[in-house]
């Protein structure tokens, strides 16, 4: 599938910010960061979860844990999904019972790898509160499911031949986000977004 | 590297990359085997079929 960029829509600088300013409202609605528990989904959530645990802790002195989501096994999309998929491994630290987790994700968009999150979280143990910081919400007419995060980085409303793309330094040469469109009229596929 | 076969009769014609994969994939399995909840989504409304051609050395009956 190709792509043809159409926009940046932010650099690192501002990624960084972003993150900076979601770790403060993390901060404030969560009266300090005692008790939170940051966990990254898949790929690009979880280098972002490290980040603003990084952040969390220049603010409050207490670095949260940070555990690491693949919902893989979760989605429910598994039998329409073209290449098999690689399942890579899951690993949150200590108990996740009574915890106040926050979900860190790179973008919201039709809400369904939120509720495959939730689902595996659940079948870890029973948290006495789960909230979501994203990067990018893509809108909420996109949602397929009722879920809304509770700290956005940035809103950036798209139509559903459009996709963004986080580039993170963890993973990708050059770090930024970027709003594509699909290259030709085929058939657009948003895998599990 | 993936796994892009549909079946699996056999070791002998896998690459070491298919023959890893599957072993990484087995360690997130066994990850699962030792959580509470031994289970995932992932086959629900599938079944999976044994088949046994040789008499079991440890079943009597």
């Amino acid at each position: 599938m190709d792509f043809i960029e159409k926009a940046r829509i932010m650099d690192s600088p501002r990624i960084n910010r972003a993150l900076a300013r979601l770790a403060s409202e993390v901060v404030e609605e969560n009266h300090g960061a005692g008790d939170l528990y940051l966990v990254g989904i898949r790929r690009r959530g979880v280098p972002l979860a490290e980040r603003m645990a990084d952040k969390i802790a220049d603010l409050e002195g207490d670095r949260p844990p940070v555990g690491i989501l693949d919902i893989t096994l979760y989605r429910d999309d598994l039998s329409t999904v073209g290449a098999k998929p690689i399942v890579n491994r899951t690993d949150l630290p200590g108990d996740i019972e009574n915890r106040n987790i926050v979900l860190i994700d790179d973008v919201l968009y039709t809400g369904r790898t939120i509720r495959a999150a939730l689902d595996q979280l659940i079948d870890f143990g029973r948290p006495r509160r789960v909230q979501l910081a994203v990067l990018i919400d893509r809108g909420k007419e996109h949602r397929e499911l009722p879920i809304q995060a509770d700290y956005i980085g940035k809103l950036v409303p798209t139509k559903k031949s459009e996709i963004i793309k986080v580039m993170l330094q963890e993973f990708d040469e050059e770090e930024g986000v970027r709003l594509a469109t699909a290259a030709s009229n085929g058939r657009f596929f948003c895998i599990f977004c | 590297m993936n796994f892009n076969r549909k079946h699996l009769l056999g070791i002998r014609e896998l690459e070491a990359g298919e023959i890893t994969h599957l072993l990484d994939t087995a360690e997130t399995f066994r990850d699962i085997s030792r959580r509470e909840i031994k289970k995932v989504p992932a086959l629900r409304g599938r079944t999976v079929i044994n088949l046994f051609f040789e008499s079991s050395t440890r079943t009597r009956t």
